[in-house]
């Protein structure tokens, strides 16, 4: 698993890649916490290499977007879900949660 | 019936759903069929690892699986607390994300994307967990 973060002019964007378990999950939450602890809360993420996805890399996602949303037009938006990811977050019923974009440059425009 | 026994630990999951997914690959399963069971196992390895031994390194993980004629079961064996399902309340799937805390989803998953999944515990033998997946039917027109 590994997260290259660029920051962009309204927002950082995050693009992840690889598979997010139990095992690397905490990798992400340390990519976002670093972003975070800077006072960005605007968060594009980037989801398009992302292989696999477990519940314990869904709560990372969802933990992020409480802690975004709580500061003013904060927020974390999805780009590059692929139909098993998607599934995955049904799943779980974050779909609700995140606005989904087709690609990255949607997604930070939406900021 | 294959065996193999991994550490209990969260760099053994990759190792566990590659395992599975190389026994899936045997029961003819289709590739959704695969990913389905590569997450659930990976959602059972970890509450193993976390719930019924409460912490990593605390003992293996015994992965087994029987090709049957219709799919794939799915046999985890643990020595870790004894686990009981019923025990455990259905998560919380509607509410608002401020809401929603970590945890409860593994159970669900499986159940969702597994079509049977049994526990049952044994005393000093520990827990045991089955799961089948059967393969897709072909539909008939």
């Amino acid at each position: 698993m590994e997260v290259i973060t660029s920051k962009l002019k309204r927002c950082v964007l995050l693009a992840a890649s690889g598979r997010i378990d139990s095992s690397t999950a905490p990798q992400l939450q340390n990519a976002i916490n670093e972003v975070t602890d800077e006072g960005n809360f605007k968060l594009v993420l980037d989801m398009t290499n992302v292989e696999f996805i477990s519940s314990a890399g869904l709560w990372v996602l969802v933990n992020a977007q409480k802690k975004c949303k709580r500061f003013n037009r904060g927020g974390v938006v999805l780009t590059g879900l692929s139909k098993r990811l998607h599934d995955a977050l049904d799943l779980a019923g974050f779909i609700p949660y995140f606005k989904n974009f087709d690609n990255p440059t949607q997604a930070v425009g939406s900021f | 019936m294959i065996t193999m026994a991994f550490p209990g630990r969260f760099s053994s999951l990759d190792a566990i759903r590659n395992f599975y997914a190389r026994a899936g690959e045997q029961a003819g399963l289709d590739k959704d069929s695969i990913a389905d069971v590569e997450l659930a196992v990976d959602e059972a390895a970890s509450n193993i690892i976390g719930h019924a031994y409460g912490g990593e390194g605390k003992g293996e993980i015994e992965c087994s699986y029987r090709v049957l004629p219709e799919g794939l079961e799915v046999i985890m064996h643990d020595h870790g607390k004894p686990f009981d399902p019923e025990e455990v309340s259905p998560p919380d799937l509607t509410s608002d994300v401020c809401c929603r805390e970590p945890g409860g989803l593994g159970l669900h998953f499986m159940k969702s994307l597994m079509d049977s999944v049994e526990f049952s515990f044994n005393g000093h033998g520990g827990n045991l967990l089955t799961m089948t997946k059967f393969q897709k039917r072909a539909v008939k027109p």
